[in-house]
């Protein structure tokens, strides 16, 4: 295993990955807010109120426990860390709930979002009614039709949502219009991003905000087993579920397991694995793996899980890999299907589509796994509510 | 592809336009248009027309999947033009054989430049004759790798600053050559009824700092806006407006570009220089 150096450096570069590629009009706003959040995240009060927040409204410390039937079944121990628990169903609220404190430390009262399916959407526009902030969503038209009880959700909790009706009409595009208006209404607005991705100091930024994940996995281990487990799976997208996790684990003796979405196969050029291809670029402000054509054009990406449904990487992920420090699988739609309701008929949780391709690699990994005797942790980012339609759609009709 | 030496290296080409224009005391119009749009066949005619309207340099975009910097119209026309199959080396050939008398710079993006590598994007730049390059969402810190190929080739990374940029980055543009694109606005690209306020305050600022021609872009798209600027800086750039025009008459795409830019130059000759 490869020390790792500390990262970001000062210029927000993991490796050669990260970086600020955004335009000129907000290189002062990402200045303001790198200096914000290091002298927030140092201020006992800071720390505390979010402690507060984390405690009494979101339900932390989420549980972690074994997973007794699925353990018995594969013939190792894995246990789940139940960020399917958090209020609002998924880690999201983590970020959202430190962006969002954050704003009010600066003086920004305008909070906007970009959001996929709606997760980060919904735990956006709950932090800022929480605050009494006004909250814009934007949102890809394709996504506000597949997603229509997320955006009403939304709409709820009182934020405004903007259907983007550009490019490929998904995540993709909802991040570029939330760029464009974070340009245009950059002097009172506050760009919460929902994943490790974006220009420094974002990437950094929201893994900080997620290793509270990791940090409590690492005591819940040691408590009820005696030491951090031997391998960590969590799926990756953008990757914040999984950088929370493995961030608090980076110096331990651990393998650290990141699962891309294969979509309907790697051969079929319909996926979502930037990291698989490796190919390296810029989208959203960071240099790091994309999916691309000769041209540097952006390429859509696919997989049945919409949180996964991203055509680029964390920078941070770009680079554990490109280190060597962490490994990344992929495992396509009909797998994560598979796992979905396998872990459902074991252990009465239906996971988030996301959370069910980092189970789906356990259960590829089985032979491997038991040969090593190993004691698997997966993070369980989100539950399966918001999926069960869409699985009905698929398949439900048919039983 | 060759990279032909020439004499007059791209920096100096843009040098010379703004100095021919402020020797007939006017401000320089500067259009855009994306490669592309309506077709990569109309490209070689719309500079044509934007030479015999009277703009004294023009840029040509690469046209990219997300531009984000940009707004609506411009999107839509990038999005036209890659939905029509153009491509990077298409675009590139179309200018080697392009018989093109105006200085004029590439506008596109980061990754299509990274994809290309910053040498061999050079490279093109110089076997197509280009001068210089505008890229977004490429900052001036991130931009190091970029100016070195590019000044090794005589040409020029055109910097950009906005209302919201600090005297620091000011002070590091006094390396930067050609000219400084001033954005006019917070904000993207596109067609605006009313020009930002203090938009002299933004090119006095700069003045003081960089010793470069100071072009404004984003929002400008009538005559009276460029009488307005001309007043107060070197260039003036149009890119939304002028594409809506040519929205307007795809069929007759040169001849829309030329009815847009012949006022607008006009506008310019009359305008006294302060």
């Amino acid at each position: 295993m490869k020390p790792l150096t500390r990262v970001p450096d000062a210029k927000g570069r993991f490796g050669p990955f990260g970086g600020r590629y955004v335009p000129e009009t907000l290189i002062p706003a990402l200045d303001e807010l790198e200096q914000a959040y290091s002298h927030w995240r140092n201020d006992r009060e800071f720390i505390a109120e979010l402690r507060e927040y984390l405690a009494n409204y979101v339900g932390r410390p989420t549980p972690l426990r074994r997973a007794d039937r699925m353990s018995a079944a594969l013939g190792f121990d894995v246990y789940l860390k139940r960020e399917d628990l958090n209020h609002t169903g998924a880690h999201k609220i983590n970020n959202t709930l430190g962006q969002v404190l954050l704003a009010r430390r600066m003086q920004k009262h305008r909070i906007i979002a970009e959001t996929g399916a709606g997760q980060h959407g919904v735990a956006t526009a709950t932090a800022a009614s929480l605050f009494g902030l006004s909250a814009e969503i934007f949102m890809g038209e394709e996504d506000v039709r597949r997603q229509a009880l997320n955006v009403y959700r939304m709409r709820i909790l009182g934020a405004k949502v903007t259907a983007v009706a550009s490019g490929t009409r998904t995540l993709k595009d909802a991040t570029n219009e939330a760029i464009r208006d974070w340009v245009t209404n950059v002097r009172d607005t506050f760009y919460v991003i929902g994943s490790v991705v974006g220009p420094h100091p974002y990437p950094m930024m929201v893994r900080d905000f997620q290793s509270v994940i990791g940090r409590e996995a690492r005591r819940q281990m040691e408590k009820l087993t005696g030491g951090p487990p031997t391998h960590i799976v969590a799926a990756v997208g953008g990757g914040s579920n999984a950088m929370g996790i493995f961030h608090p684990f980076r110096h331990d003796p651990v393998e650290l397991v990141g699962v891309e979405a294969a979509g309907e196969g790697l051969e079929t050029g319909r996926h979502a694995a930037s990291i698989a291809i490796a190919e390296p670029g810029v989208l959203h402000g960071a240099m790091s793996y994309l999916l691309q054509d000769a041209d540097g054009q952006i390429q859509p990406a696919h997989s049945i899980s919409a949180g996964l449904d991203y055509p680029g990487v964390g920078p941070e992920h770009a680079y554990l890999h490109y280190s060597g420090r962490a490994r990344y699988h992929t495992v396509t739609d009909r797998e994560a299907l598979e796992a979905f309701h396998q872990l459902a008929e074991w252990e009465g949780i239906i996971p988030a589509l996301e959370s069910a391709h980092a189970v789906a690699w356990v259960l590829r990994a089985r032979e491997r796994l038991q040969a090593a005797g190993a004691r698997v942790l997966i993070n369980l980012s989100g539950r399966g509510d918001k999926d069960v339609d869409t699985v009905y759609q698929l398949e439900g009709r048919e039983g | 592809m060759a990279v032909p030496r020439e004499r007059n290296s791209g920096t100096s080409a843009l040098a010379e336009a703004f100095r021919r224009a402020g020797e007939e005391a006017r401000t320089a119009l500067i259009p855009f248009f994306t490669a592309g749009y309506p077709s990569l066949a109309d490209l070689p005619e719309l500079l044509h027309a934007a030479a015999e309207a009277g703009a004294d340099l023009v840029e040509v975009g690469i046209p990219f999947s997300d531009p984000l910097a940009d707004g609506p119209v411009l999107q839509r026309a990038a999005a036209t033009a890659l939905a029509g199959g153009v491509r990077v080396d298409a675009i590139l050939d179309t200018l080697v054989h392009a018989k093109i008398s105006l200085p004029r710079v590439f506008l596109t993006y980061v990754n299509p430049v990274l994809r290309r590598g910053f040498e061999h994007f050079a490279d093109d730049a110089a076997s197509c004759g280009m001068a210089g390059a505008i890229v977004p969402d490429l900052p001036w810190t991130e931009a190091g790798e970029l100016r070195q190929a590019f000044s090794a080739r005589g040409l020029a990374v055109i910097p950009l600053v906005a209302p919201t940029s600090t005297d620091a980055h000011l002070v590091a543009l006094r390396s930067a050559t050609g000219f400084v694109y001033a954005v006019s606005v917070t904000g993207v690209t596109g067609a605006r009824q009313a020009l930002a306020d203090d938009l002299e305050g933004l090119v006095g600022r700069i003045r003081q700092a960089v010793p470069l021609p100071v072009a404004i872009g984003f929002g400008i798209a009538t005559p009276e806006h460029a009488r307005a600027i001309g007043q107060f800086a070197d260039g003036v750039i149009v890119g939304s407006a002028l594409t809506e025009a040519i929205m307007r008459r795809p069929q007759a795409a040169a001849e829309a570009a030329y009815a847009f830019l012949r006022p607008m130059v006009e506008a310019l000759a009359e305008t006294p220089r302060g």
